[in-house]
């Protein structure tokens, strides 16, 4: 196309601190709110509790929230694959507990080592997601009730599973009890991740400015990705400097932010991503442009039911046991509340990887000041009942802000 | 050149009852603007999705220069370089605008090439004078000309052969408009095929070399577009005509009948000239109206 005649193209506009500013505030206008309404309640959730109880910001609780929150938070990063291709999967508790138990009757009745137990419940979520997704393109059947059913079948095996004794214990010694009730993070090796951490976020940050500058497009400052992971080195390492006051970063803690990371980087920066987003936005337009749209809602469902086990496993390890409440109650609910209430659409095309961190910190956050203050389950679905409702209502009227600003 | 025409035959597609298109032929030369015109409801869209591989055609073959050729999904369509401007667009909207234009065609590799795409991306608008603040906000906050220029950018990325507009100016300004006529002459100056949907006769005038006229699914007259009157167009589209038997070569002796004065006045609005004022959206609505007391 280079022959064609060429106009001199519209200037880019330029870069810099004001312009990103604006760029943000145009967004939050446009009602692309991203991770602000759930930063905003996770601070609020946090000055509340702690006034009424200042036992909730101490290092100890701090430490258990991490914990509890990693199991519950990889099912949600499942969730949140799913609601981004604008489905949805109720089932996540059902298979969490269903590859519990298949891991934990591997590992402990059977006696297989751990290395084979653990990858044949995950590979067991793997094949649920993969049925899903061949019922949903074959027969079009809505994901609410294919996952539904899924809920309800994948429970009973479960409870087969685990056979009128009902529930298997973990021994203490074994690595995956060990590794997710007692294995920290050394001090040393925190603060170096920390630095790693803030140094990435710098050079992948200044690698990308210079590439935009070298192309003659604006990009950001030096001065501002400085600070920026500045920002980022003080804050997460005072975070980590107040867990190391009592016991510490839990691996398993680790291990989700590492899954989040990861997530994170397949969805905003590689095709597979993009056709994500595309599929959820307007799955039409996507097909239109090539994409196999069907074998992205495969891959999501896969994801869902895949994460969704892991995280099974990693609550199964966290309470050394799998009983026939293992996924119950409200492992469900909460997973698929937290990648809402952080900020994934129900809707489909919008949400982050980061929505399931922030989401399950706003509701282990509840549970965990609701238990402080001694205020029963009830109270706590009450309240994590309203925060759900509450998000939803900001992404709904989010939505519909965009709609009028798209129209305009 | 002259082996690449792309060439439909007896092309037929229902929709449970409706058959929208029935036994319809086009050909499209490498070099030429072909307009494709007819009443709402006429089957235009439905001819575009079939080339593009958006619905399998129910009967009928489609040639390619020297082959037949089998369209059976999107990829095929883009396989043999034919890139369409759908009416609905057909943009993610939750998508930025880089993210649009390169949605199924980025750069290979591990890691998206953002910088890469988005200075292909100033280039593409920059060559239709888009109107648009940043590459970088979603498709959402884009006015609907905005969006119309997007999705034609869209079909240049891949260096097409033919390439399909569907009422690609119904939403763009004066100047948007211009452009985008001066953008089909440049393709077809470059030897590119391109079949355009309009309902702007003055657009029609401005840049076709052919005109082709359906009428409830069907064929009804292929004009050469420098030897016909307006009149003539739309007394086909209308089907006024349809006792005159216009042929299917281009012959400038086509319908003689004079369409009904109501139509005539409806459309007096098209027959300004191309630097038009009316945009095609302003002159759709009458002609709606009018469909109920269509014969
Ligand atoms: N996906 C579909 N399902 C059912 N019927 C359809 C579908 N697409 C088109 N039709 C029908 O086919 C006929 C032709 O529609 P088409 O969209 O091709 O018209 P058009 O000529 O593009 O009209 P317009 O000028 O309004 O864009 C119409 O009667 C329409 O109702
Ligand atoms: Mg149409």
């Amino acid at each position: 196309m280079t022959e064609l005649r060429t106009r001199p193209a519209p200037a880019p506009p330029p870069g810099g601190l004001r312009a990103a500013a604006r760029t943000t505030l145009d967004r939050v206008r446009g009602g692309d709110l991203g991770v602000l309404p759930v930063v905003a309640g996770l601070a609020v959730i946090w000055t509340v509790f702690q006034s009424l109880n200042p036992i909730f910001l101490s290092s100890t609780n701090l430490v258990n929230l991490t914990l509890e929150s990693a199991s519950v938070g990889v099912i949600s990063l499942g969730v949140v694959c799913v609601l981004l291709v604008g489905q949805i999967d109720l089932s996540v508790g059902s298979i969490s507990g269903l590859s519990a138990a298949v891991m934990a009757v591997l590992y402990v009745d059977r006696g297989l080592p751990a290395v084979v137990a653990v990858p044949a419940a995950v590979l067991l979520g793997c094949v649920i997601g993969w049925v899903y997704g061949q019922i949903f393109n074959r027969f079009g059947v809505p994901s609410f009730v294919i996952t539904l059913a899924g809920l309800l079948g994948l429970l009973g095996v479960h409870l087969w599973l685990l056979g009128p004794k009902g529930a298997v214990n973990l021994p203490f010694d074994s690595g995956l009890v060990r590794f997710a009730q007692l294995a920290f993070v050394p001090p040393w090796l925190s603060y170096t991740l920390v630095v790693v951490a803030a140094a990435g976020l710098f050079a992948s940050g200044h690698a990308h400015a210079r590439a935009r500058r070298a192309a003659s497009l604006p990009a950001v400052s030096t001065r501002w990705l400085l600070a920026r992971s500045v920002l980022l080195l003080a804050g997460l390492g005072a975070a980590v400097h107040y867990l190391n006051r009592t016991r510490g970063v839990g691996w398993m803690f680790v291990l989700f932010l590492a899954l989040v990371l990861a997530l994170h980087y397949v969805l905003s920066r590689t095709r597979y991503g993009r056709a994500v987003y595309a599929v959820g936005g307007n799955a039409e337009a996507a097909r239109r442009a090539g994409i196999d749209v069907r074998r992205v809602y495969t891959s999501a469902f896969v994801l869902g039911t895949t994460l969704a086990a892991v995280g099974g496993v990693l609550a199964a390890a966290r309470l050394a046991a799998v009983n026939q409440s293992s996924g119950g109650g409200d492992v469900n609910l909460n997973a698929i509340a937290a990648a809402v209430i952080g900020g994934t659409s129900l809707f489909g095309g919008r949400g982050t990887a980061f929505a399931a961190l922030l989401g399950v910190l706003v509701i282990q956050s509840i549970s965990s000041g609701l238990t402080l203050l001694n205020l029963d389950s009830s109270f706590r679905f009450m309240v994590t009942g309203a925060v759900l409702l509450l998000a939803v209502g900001v992404d709904s009227v989010a939505r519909r802000s965009r709609a009028s600003h798209g129209r305009a | 050149m002259d082996g690449d025409v792309l060439a439909l035959r007896g092309i037929s597609k229902t929709f449970g009852a409706v058959a929208a298109l029935t036994d319809v032929d086009l050909d499209v030369a490498p070099g030429e603007v072909v307009a494709v015109v007819g009443d709402n409801g006429a089957g235009k869209s439905t001819l575009v999705k079939i080339l593009a591989g958006v619905h399998p055609p129910d009967a009928g073959t489609i040639t390619f220069g020297s082959g037949r050729v089998v369209i059976s999904g999107p990829a095929d369509a883009h396989r043999l370089g034919i890139a369409t401007v759908f009416q609905d667009l057909a943009l993610c909207e939750n998508l930025d605008v880089v993210g649009n234009l390169f949605l199924g065609r980025e750069p290979r590799g591990l890691r998206l090439d953002e910088v890469a795409m988005e200075v292909r991306s100033w280039e593409l608008l920059g060559r239709l004078s888009a109107n648009i603040p940043s590459v970088r906000v979603p498709v959402a906050a884009l006015s609907g000309g905005q969006r119309q220029t997007v999705a034609i950018a869209r079909s240049l990325l891949a260096d097409p052969r033919v390439v399909l507009l569907d009422e690609p100016t119904a939403a763009l300004g004066v100047a948007q408009t211009a452009e985008v006529l001066n953008l089909i002459r440049r393709l077809r100056d470059r030897g590119l095929g391109v079949i355009m949907v309009s309902h702007n006769m003055a657009d029609v005038k401005a840049v076709a070399d052919r005109v082709a006229v359906l009428r409830l699914g069907r064929n009804n007259g292929v004009f050469a577009a420098g030897e016909v009157t307006q009149e003539d167009i739309i007394a086909a589209i209308t089907g006024a005509a349809d006792n005159a038997a216009p042929g299917r070569t281009a012959s400038a002796s086509g319908p003689a009948e004079p369409p009904s004065g109501r139509t005539a006045s409806a459309r007096a609005g098209t027959e300004s000239p191309p630097g038009r004022t009316a945009s095609a959206r302003d002159d759709r609505e009458p002609r709606r109206a009018e469909e109920g007391s269509r014969p």
